[in-house]
């Protein structure tokens, strides 16, 4: 690879390694389209949204939630690859959490999905454990300079979730529509959860 | 290694991406992609920290051009390094699918690496006590592994606090090389980021998982 430096488009790189690998009997049509289907469809932020919606909703569960991440959220059907080990970080008036891989992209799968792009930029790598504030800023979100920030740097297989604030004007929304209002960045810090 | 991936405290890239509500694939391409990296690590008898590595090992100028792009050139040099593929294989086929009529060279002899697992994921129970406590001072030790490493080159050399004692787990600097799992103590550790980038930072705390082999205690 390194010794044939020329570009090769990759979706043009992608499609001769499914090739080769069909042709070896390695990767078959069906177990592609079973990934794909499973992670555009079953896995995304809307599992990691009913863990926050339950969290808001019951006390007990919101206790169990940030003692033991893995089970709590295993209690929703939610476990598998890259959640291994789930810690979840609460949000409040005045502590604000922040996850980030700075090596890799390494990010909570079950409960989140894939990563979006903007995680796996080398801007937002690079920035949000030099300077966090003007990183959220640039999302949109001015915090108030009492509010302490705490980035999490997810170097090992620890996966960090994000428990956000529930908004004001909620007290009559059921678990359901809370989780309606859930959204992925707020599940990774670096938004907030409005009403709309 | 010390390459294009340690992205943490580079200055240069400009704004974040906007946040979009996004499917995970924007383009049928990059599921596929996705789905090849998933599998390559089985494919070629490896493991999740040499698929890492491989990704590490993207030249840097690949490794920029896309998340997509280095995951699969990633795929595909850990499967070089197991006999899978050649790259003048793929790219003969790239060219055959492109429609031009280029002779295709014979495929690579597997040799996948032979490395007993302790099970399934990558968290193992140790007998040994943890070297450090929840409040401990510790310093990172500098190393620079030539090859693969979950030390940042960032948290080198600094001073930190232990603020929780996570699940040992398989050691990756070994693991991705097939030199065993060595399972390892693990730990949480606070950073004051005027430690990290000087008196003029931004306030705030950075938190980041280390391995019981980078740390050492503060003097």
């Amino acid at each position: 690879m390194t010794s044939a430096p020329e570009h090769l488009d990759p979706a043009l790189r992608v499609e001769a390694l499914a090739s080769l690998l069909t042709e070896r009997g390695l990767i078959d049509e069906a177990t592609i389209e079973t990934f794909i289907k499973t992670y555009e469809q079953s896995v995304g932020p809307m599992n990691g949204a009913k863990v926050v919606a339950k969290a808001w909703t019951d006390p007990e569960y919101r206790v169990r939630l940030l003692a033991e991440g893995t089970a709590a959220i295993a209690e929703l059907g939610f476990k598998g690859p890259q959640g291994e080990h789930m810690v979840v970080l609460e949000n409040t008036p005045t502590v604000h959490h922040v996850v980030v891989c700075t090596l890799c992209s390494c990010y909570p799968w079950p409960v989140l999905g894939l990563p979006p792009s903007w995680y796996k930029d080398p801007a937002y790598r690079s920035r949000v454990v030099r300077e966090p504030r003007q990183v959220l800023r640039e999302f949109g979100l001015d915090l108030d300079d009492s509010v302490e920030i705490r980035v999490h740097d997810s170097s090992s297989e620890v996966r960090y979730l994000v428990l956000p604030e529930r908004p004001a004007g909620t007290e009559h929304y059921s678990e359901a529509e809370l989780a309606d209002l859930v959204t992925r960045d707020a599940m990774v810090g670096v938004a907030r959860v409005v009403v709309p | 290694m010390d390459g294009i991936h340690d992205l943490g405290g580079m200055q240069g890239f400009g704004h974040v991406q906007p946040l979009t509500a996004a499917p995970p694939f924007a383009e049928p391409w990059e599921g596929k992609a996705f789905v090849i990296g998933a599998l390559a690590a089985r494919i070629a008898g490896t493991n999740l920290h040499a698929f890492r590595h491989a990704i590490e090992r993207v030249p840097p100028r690949e490794y920029l051009v896309g998340y997509w792009n280095r995951w699969t050139i990633g795929a595909q040099i850990m499967m070089e390094d197991s006999g899978i593929v050649t790259d003048e294989e793929v790219r003969a086929r790239a060219a055959r699918l492109s429609g031009r009529d280029v002779p295709e060279p014979p495929p690579p002899t597997p040799h996948k690496p032979q490395m007993p697992s302790g099970g399934a994921g990558n968290l193992r129970p140790l007998d040994t006590p943890p070297a450090f406590a929840v409040g401990d001072r510790v310093r990172v030790v500098d190393l620079h592994p030539t090859g693969h490493t979950k030390l940042p080159r960032y948290v080198r050399r600094r001073t930190g606090t232990v603020t929780a004692l996570q699940p040992s787990q398989v050691f990756p600097d070994t693991a991705a090389h097939f030199a065993g799992e060595n399972p390892r103590h693990c730990y949480t550790v606070d950073f004051d980021s005027r430690e990290l980038w000087g008196p003029d930072a931004e306030p705030f705390r950075l938190s980041i998982d280390l391995f019981e082999p980078y740390l050492e205690p503060a003097p």
